[in-house]
């Protein structure tokens, strides 16, 4: 059976069709829903086995990005999100996410503008950190290439070496930091190692023809899927 | 009785570590020469009134404030700085989410408006920090600023409804007539008010603003397309209208994969069974000179919705934009205009902004340096979309709803259509400021989500452009007529006249005509995405439009006259007659000139732009604007592939005005030549490419503009015909002109823009310029010939005496890119790189760059050598064949195709006997040089 999936939107989130197609690829069953609706439907929460908060611009970055989509899932969710959490199931921020869990405090530290000033299309290599407790790289071996698309990645944190030598760190930026990150941090995880929130757009590189440069057979060793897949194993309990 | 209201309290956040903004603004004044005040600073600042305890204090702080990041104070402070403030009524997104929020907080705050603190050092000098401020930091279309602190109004404008106002006409003779079109700017020709005046003399009674104002915006040039219905008058008998060539053109083609063409909001093409494709690409240029941000932004929105409005999903954004040359000095800037810089710098963030927030990847597009841009510059956005099971609506019908979804109604575009049909002067900024458009991208995300997919639920759709709902509703009801109350508009404020109401051009609106048994299956939905729902009237099927406000009815208008009643233009073409004569060109440093031209800003690395844009979301971007083992070479066409797709669509670009200059038919070719030939350089299936023409010239009712304009329209029609690709829509640009303050006038030059859209039936086999293998041999395909006339290489080494011809038209292009499609599809292409720009020197550069490979190209004996490196002669790719298949390859093109090089692993290019390293052909091209 496949595991579901849901993958959290607010308006303006907009990678929401992306990374549920990387759920599809991954095997899970994902379903996409508005977290105004989700506060009406406890149930459909409650029956996740994973939980993913989608990229995007939720509410158009006002107040800052992330800001309203958080109050959505702590003020309109209560404590759903958290309590699926306690159960167990992998929880994932990605970039708008990623934003978004850490101002609703599941995820520590913040994510400030650029260092270069500017929003930053490219492409990136993640390396998964060895000792990092979160489930979603557990079992990483290759880098993960993927492309980064925001205006607002870097990681903030008020002590990062006690976060890394806690294992909070999961992935970190192989190729040219793009963002000023500090430590090079490009996802980290929470202390129960369910939550991860990270600023690369994995779920734009499921498939070998998406990589801007290898070819298939390399492209194949490094595509994002891999932390689909293994949050996906995890919440089978494979 | 009126409540005492608190006074308005403020917090001032302000980032702990630099604030990215001041670099941005430190850059943006070192780019045009203004002093930059030390100590500059940036802070948000956030006013609100409402009776707030400390507590609701904290919790505003705790919500607005990140501890990590910034510090928020509610002390008004008192340091050097001014403060930034929208203009009442421009639309402030920050401050609408300021009130969301408050109130899931529970926190009572009642208004808020949001600007920007910048502080500098105490002691510079105040005339230095206006500089700075109006220079750099304000938009005074959109912004007011104040030295100190700000306290803008936060109190509602009281709503006064006001009536239309009747304006006497029918009784002026010629000259009065002139004098209302001046006083209102309307922007409609002497015949056009004669016929305006003479059918309300007939009806007995004098038109109202609105009435007068919806005759000028859709007989406007921007709505109606006067030039291009005009009949032209050569001197050498009559010829058809522009529009009707261009319309017969794609007629004799007759491409069965046309499903619409020049109908409606977008072009439809279907490549493969059940799947439609929409097209469109628009201008921006008026409102990107006055307001850069607002400008290219709302461009954006508004080809999307074209896309939306034709019941297709947006799918991706394309841009191609023409700025005047970065390096001048401010003083070299004639007055009202602002420096390219700046004007580059907010067009590509408003591109940017919205594309990437909406959510679609932006993806091709060029970049054009042209001293004609400075005072003008070009701004042209393009959409494509996609649909299954296309819903072709045929509504309205009477009785159906007329529905307004999405964004309110502001002051804001008023009057945009005739405006654009404007010339512009140094008072154009100050007189347009109602012109510009205030983008939210969201809003129309939402629009998307509410639209797509929902299409059984209204009977016609159309976005709210140009001319607002008087365009979109006065449309639709086209021969069926409506009944409209301007009072069921949503408004973003109040105090709007009944006419602006009706003419507003505020954007992320749509219209739709909805039966009146889906009328509540919509507005659930609608609610449900967020998208606000006004039901403002009926199609009545009496053919009538008529429109209220309240009990006061403000426009009643037989459709029949609105859209049929003006009078037929004739305009009168002196047509072009360019030298065609051949000459040569001697360069003798052929490794510097290639360098040269790598650096041109024309043709240098696209790279600081493109990573402005998101290219990579929907996971479709196959080949990408950026291409190579180090993704600094440019792509010559894009692919984009659904996921699940085996099959896709490429998109080339096809632009040249400096051959417009000297020959704008022969450019009208070569502009679709190139857009065909970047599609079939990709792999594309040169038999299924559909067209987009973009027209964007000076004031046609100069002669030579009006012939140059006929000239080109000859051109890309006969290429059109030639390679059997059909034009499926198009939108002109007229009067791209401005009048110095001496009276002399500065047009645009030829400015065609073309848009190939093309099946591509294998997204795995894409090719692109990098080189693969050492050792492959290098093929030229096509004719090369002494034609510089509107060459890079002249912009390098300027030429003295005569110019001789631009390149001319290859008629054996179209047979030549089946062939080479045949030879890509047998896998016999390793890499492929179209000609254009700086000729075989830059292209054999590209190609080095992107695969980080040497090569060596010869040069035949007795062929010219500068012909031979850097020529623009049209119709010719340089193609990467494995040595294996050279023969089979060769074969394909009847002598077509010459050998000319191989492939090599050195870190440099040869050209003959001359070497350029590697390494120098990437720091020319990457600006590292």
């Amino acid at each position: 059976m496949r595991p579901p999936a849901v993958v959290i939107t607010g308006p303006g989130t907009n990678r929401d069709p992306d990374v549920a197609l990387a759920l599809e690829l991954a095997g899970a069953d994902p379903d996409i829903r508005l977290a105004g609706e989700l506060a009406g439907d406890r149930g459909a929460l409650t029956g996740a086995a994973l939980v993913v908060v989608a990229g995007g611009f939720s509410y158009g970055d006002a107040l800052g990005a992330g800001r309203l989509l958080a109050l959505d899932l702590t003020v309109g969710l209560g404590d759903g999100l958290r309590e699926a959490v306690e159960r167990g199931v992998p929880v994932i921020g990605i970039c708008n996410g990623f934003q978004v869990l850490t101002r609703a405090g599941l995820l520590p530290g913040s994510l400030g503008h650029n260092s270069g000033g500017s929003f930053v299309c490219d492409w990136v290599e993640l390396e998964p950190v060895p000792d990092s407790r979160s489930v979603w790289t557990s079992g990483l071996v290759d880098t993960v290439h993927c492309p980064i698309a925001h205006g607002e990645g870097r990681y903030v944190h008020p002590d990062p070496d006690a976060l890394q030598a806690n294992g909070g760190v999961a992935l970190r930026y192989a190729s040219e930091n793009p963002n000023g990150s500090v430590n090079d941090i490009a996802g980290v995880c929470d202390e129960t190692g369910l939550v991860l929130g990270l600023m690369p757009h994995p779920e734009n590189h499921v498939l070998t023809r998406q990589h801007p440069v290898l070819d298939a057979d390399e492209s194949r060793r490094h595509l994002g899927l891999a932390l689909f897949e293994a949050g996906v194993r995890h919440a089978v309990g494979a | 009785m009126v409540e005492p209201v608190p006074p308005p309290l403020r917090l001032t956040i302000t980032a702990v570590a630099r604030d990215p903004r001041v670099r941005a603004l430190r850059t943006a004044g070192e780019h045009i020469g203004i002093d930059v005040p030390d100590g500059l600073g940036v802070s948000d600042v956030i006013h609100v009134s409402g009776d707030l305890s400390d507590a609701d204090r904290d919790r505003l702080t705790g919500l607005l404030v990140d501890p990590l990041l910034q510090v928020g104070s509610w002390e008004t402070p008192i340091d050097h700085g001014v403060e930034v403030t929208p203009l009442p009524g421009v639309t402030d997104s920050e401050a609408a989410a300021v009130l969301v929020a408050a109130e899931r907080l529970g926190v009572p705050v009642r208004a808020a408006v949001t600007g920007r603190r910048i502080t500098f050092a105490t002691d510079t000098p105040e005339d230095d920090a206006r500089r700075f401020i109006e220079r750099v930091v304000a938009n005074p279309v959109v912004e007011t600023w104040v030295f100190g602190a700000a306290t803008p109004s936060l109190d509602p404008v009281a709503d006064t409804r006001h009536r239309a106002e009747r304006i006497p006409m029918t009784a002026l003779d010629e000259a009065g007539l002139a004098a209302l079109s001046t006083e209102r700017g309307l922007a409609l020709d002497p015949a056009e008010l004669v016929v305006i005046r003479d059918h309300f003399a007939g009806m007995g009674r004098e038109p109202t603003d609105a009435e007068l104002e919806t005759l000028a915006q859709t007989w406007s040039e921007h709505c109606a397309h006067k030039t291009f219905r005009a009949v032209i008058e050569t001197g050498d008998g009559d010829r058809e209208p522009l529009l009707r060539q261009l319309r017969d053109c794609t007629d004799s083609i007759d491409a069965p994969f046309v499903r619409s063409a020049f109908v409606g909001n977008a072009g439809v093409v279907e490549y493969t069974p059940g799947t439609t494709i929409a097209l469109k690409a628009e201008t921006h240029n008026h409102p990107s000179a006055i307001e850069p941000f607002g400008g290219a932004n709302t461009g954006v929105g508004g080809v999307i919705r074209d896309v939306l409005g034709i019941a297709h999903r947006p799918i991706a954004v394309t841009d191609i934009l023409c700025f005047g040359p970065a390096d001048q000095p401010l003083s070299a800037i004639p007055e009202g205009s602002l420096h390219p810089l700046r004007i580059a710098e907010g067009v590509v963030d408003g591109v940017a902004d919205y594309g990437n927030k909406i959510g679609l990847p932006t993806v091709a597009g060029a970049v054009l340096y042209d001293p004609a841009y400075t005072t003008n510059p070009l701004v042209f956005a393009g959409c494509i979309g996609t649909a299954e099971n296309w819903a072709e609506h045929d509504g309205p019908h009477a009785g159906d709803r007329v529905v307004v979804l999405g964004g309110r109604t502001g002051r804001d575009g008023i009057r945009g259509a005739t405006f654009s049909s404007a010339t512009m002067d140094a008072t154009t900024g100050e007189v347009a400021g109602a012109s510009v458009q205030i983008g939210d991208p969201i809003t129309e995300k939402l629009l998307i989500d509410a639209l797509v997919g929902a299409e059984d639920l209204f009977s016609a759709i159309t976005d709210c452009g140009a001319g607002g709902l008087s365009s979109a509703v006065g449309e639709m009801a086209e021969g069926v007529g409506a009944d409209v109350d301007l009072a069921l508009v949503p408004l973003k404020y109040a105090g709007l006249e009944p006419w602006e109401i009706w003419l507003s051009e505020a954007q992320e609106r749509m219209v739709i005509a909805v039966p009146p048994g889906s009328v509540e299956a919509m507005r659930h939905r609608c609610d449900r995405f967020g998208v606000e729902f006004s039901d403002i009237g009926a199609f009545t099927g009496d053919g009538r439009l008529v429109v209220r406000c309240a009990e006061d009815v403000v426009v009643d208008l037989d459709t029949g006259f609105l859209h049929d009643g003006r009078p037929q233009r004739r305009l009168p073409a002196h047509l072009p007659n360019p030298d065609r004569t051949p000459v040569t060109r001697r360069v003798d440093d052929t490794s510097a000139t290639l360098l040269d031209l790598l650096a041109h800003p024309n043709l240098r690395s696209r790279a600081e732009i493109i990573h402005r844009y998101d290219h990579e979301i929907r996971g479709t971007t196959v080949v990408r604007p950026l291409t190579g083992v180090e993704r600094d070479a440019p792509a010559d066409g894009v692919v984009l592939a659904e996921p699940r797709d085996a099959h896709g669509i490429a998109i080339g670009i096809g632009v040249n005005p400096w051959h417009g200059l000297v020959d704008p038919e022969w450019m009208g070719w070569s502009v679709v030549d190139e857009a065909v030939r970047n599609v079939v350089a990709v792999g594309a299936d040169p038999s299924r490419i559909s067209l987009l023409d973009n027209f964007s010239f000076g004031d046609p009712r100069r002669r030579s503009t009006m012939g140059d304009l006929v000239a080109s329209v000859d051109g890309c029609t006969a290429a059109a015909a030639a390679f059997s690709a059909p034009f499926v829509s198009g939108k002109d640009s007229l009067n791209n002109e401005y009048t110095a303050s001496d009276g002399s006038r500065h047009a645009v030059p030829p400015t065609l823009v073309i848009t190939a859209v093309a099946h591509m039936p294998d997204v795995e086999a894409v090719v692109t310029p990098r080189l693969r293998t050492p050792g492959d041999a290098l093929v030229l395909l096509g004719r090369t010939a002494p034609e510089f006339a509107g060459s890079h290489l002249d912009m390098v080494r300027p030429h003295d005496g005569p110019i001789g011809c631009a390149p001319s038209p290859d008629l054996e292009a179209p047979a030549r890119y089946r062939a080479l499609h045949a030879a890509m599809l047998d896998g016999e292409v390793a890499a492929c790189h179209d000609l254009s720009e700086g000729g075989l020197a830059v292209a054999a550069a590209e190609m080095c760059i992107a695969g980080r490979l040497g090569a060596y190209v010869e040069r035949p004996e007795g062929v010219d050598a500068t012909t031979w490196w850097f020529a623009e002669s049209m119709g010719r790719l340089l193609v990467e064949v494995p040595q294996s298949d050279l023969g089979s390859f060769l074969k394909r093109f009847d002598g077509d195709a010459e050998v000319v090089g191989t492939v090599t692993d050195e870190a440099r290019l040869r050209l003959g006997d001359v070497e350029v390293d590697l390494d120098a052909l990437v720091a020319a091209h990457t600006g590292g040089r």
